[in-house]
């Protein structure tokens, strides 16, 4: 086992075991805390990849920012323990061998197909000179189009989370001047 | 050196429990936390082909992914404030209509 693999398996067992703990968490923060261990757990992923910039925005825009904004709203809105409903007994019956048959059979597919070619560590140049260069040339029209993507989301977000217009106050009548 | 089916299994597990998490939660914010983790599964397998095929060009569509990720949570958060203001409670079974 090289040190590649290994690093590999430790990370991905990291952010596995917090994608299951996001589903057995009834609290929302709960939830939100594991969700940022998966994100900083893919980072290690991409600095094995090679993808250091992509690394570096994962944490800085993922875990960072985004984050930042679900803990703010869940506390903002309070919100507690999710009220468990129960789920359909067909959903249970044929749903978990389902999808375990299915992954498994995705998984077999995929390790037999795919080839056993390895990815070598640091293959690809992912450093911010390099992925800047390709941004503002080849992939110019999409960057900018998102700045303008990016500026509507500002304007929903505005108007949506702003509060909703109230009655504003009766004007007073003109007094009479005599 | 890991080979690239591993990285592709990894991304798999991640994008099944994201869907899992969408499908089992009762609270809009953890689903909206489960599209996250979807988003964050298929990252890891644009990366990893990237590094496969030797194209820069997956790394610059995560990056892409990442922008419209940021969005869309801006955007969905301000839906879900506008949501409890009027409904009072975050659980999607007592959301039944599309009205604010």
């Amino acid at each position: 086992m090289s040190v590649h693999l290994i690093l590999f398996l430790a990370f991905g067992a990291v952010a596995v075991a917090g994608a299951i703990n996001l589903l057995a968490q009834t609290h929302p923060i709960n939830s939100a805390l594991s969700l940022i261990a998966v994100m900083a757990a893919l980072a290690g992923e991409y600095l094995l990849l090679g993808a250091e910039f992509v690394a570096a925005v994962q944490v800085i825009v993922y875990a960072g920012a985004i984050m930042v904004l679900f803990v703010f709203v869940i506390m903002l809105l309070n919100a507690g323990v999710e009220e468990r409903t129960k789920g359909s007994r067909v959903a249970v019956i044929f749903g978990v061998p389902g999808m375990l048959l299915g992954s498994l059979l995705v998984a077999w597919v995929v390790i037999r197909h795919s080839g056993t070619e390895a990815v070598a560590a640091g293959a690809l140049p992912g450093d911010p000179k390099t992925i800047g260069d390709l941004l503002f040339h080849e992939f110019l029209l999409p960057f900018e189009i998102t700045s303008i993507l990016i500026l509507i989301a500002i304007m929903g977000a505005v108007v949506l989370a702003s509060k909703p217009p109230t009655a504003p106050p009766p004007i007073p009548a003109p007094r009479k001047v005599d | 050196m890991v080979p690239l089916s591993y990285y592709l299994v990894l991304s798999g597990i991640l994008f099944a429990c994201g869907v899992a998490g969408f499908l089992i939660k009762r609270n809009i914010i953890t689903i909206f936390m489960s599209i996250e983790l979807m988003l964050n599964g298929v990252n890891l397998s644009f990366v990893a082909f990237a590094a496969h095929w030797h194209a820069l060009a997956g790394q610059v569509f995560v990056f892409f992914v990442m922008v419209v990720a940021a969005a869309e949570a801006a955007v969905g958060l301000a839906i879900i404030i506008a949501v409890y203001r009027t409904r009072e409670t975050l659980n999607v079974d007592q959301v039944n209509l599309l009205k604010l």
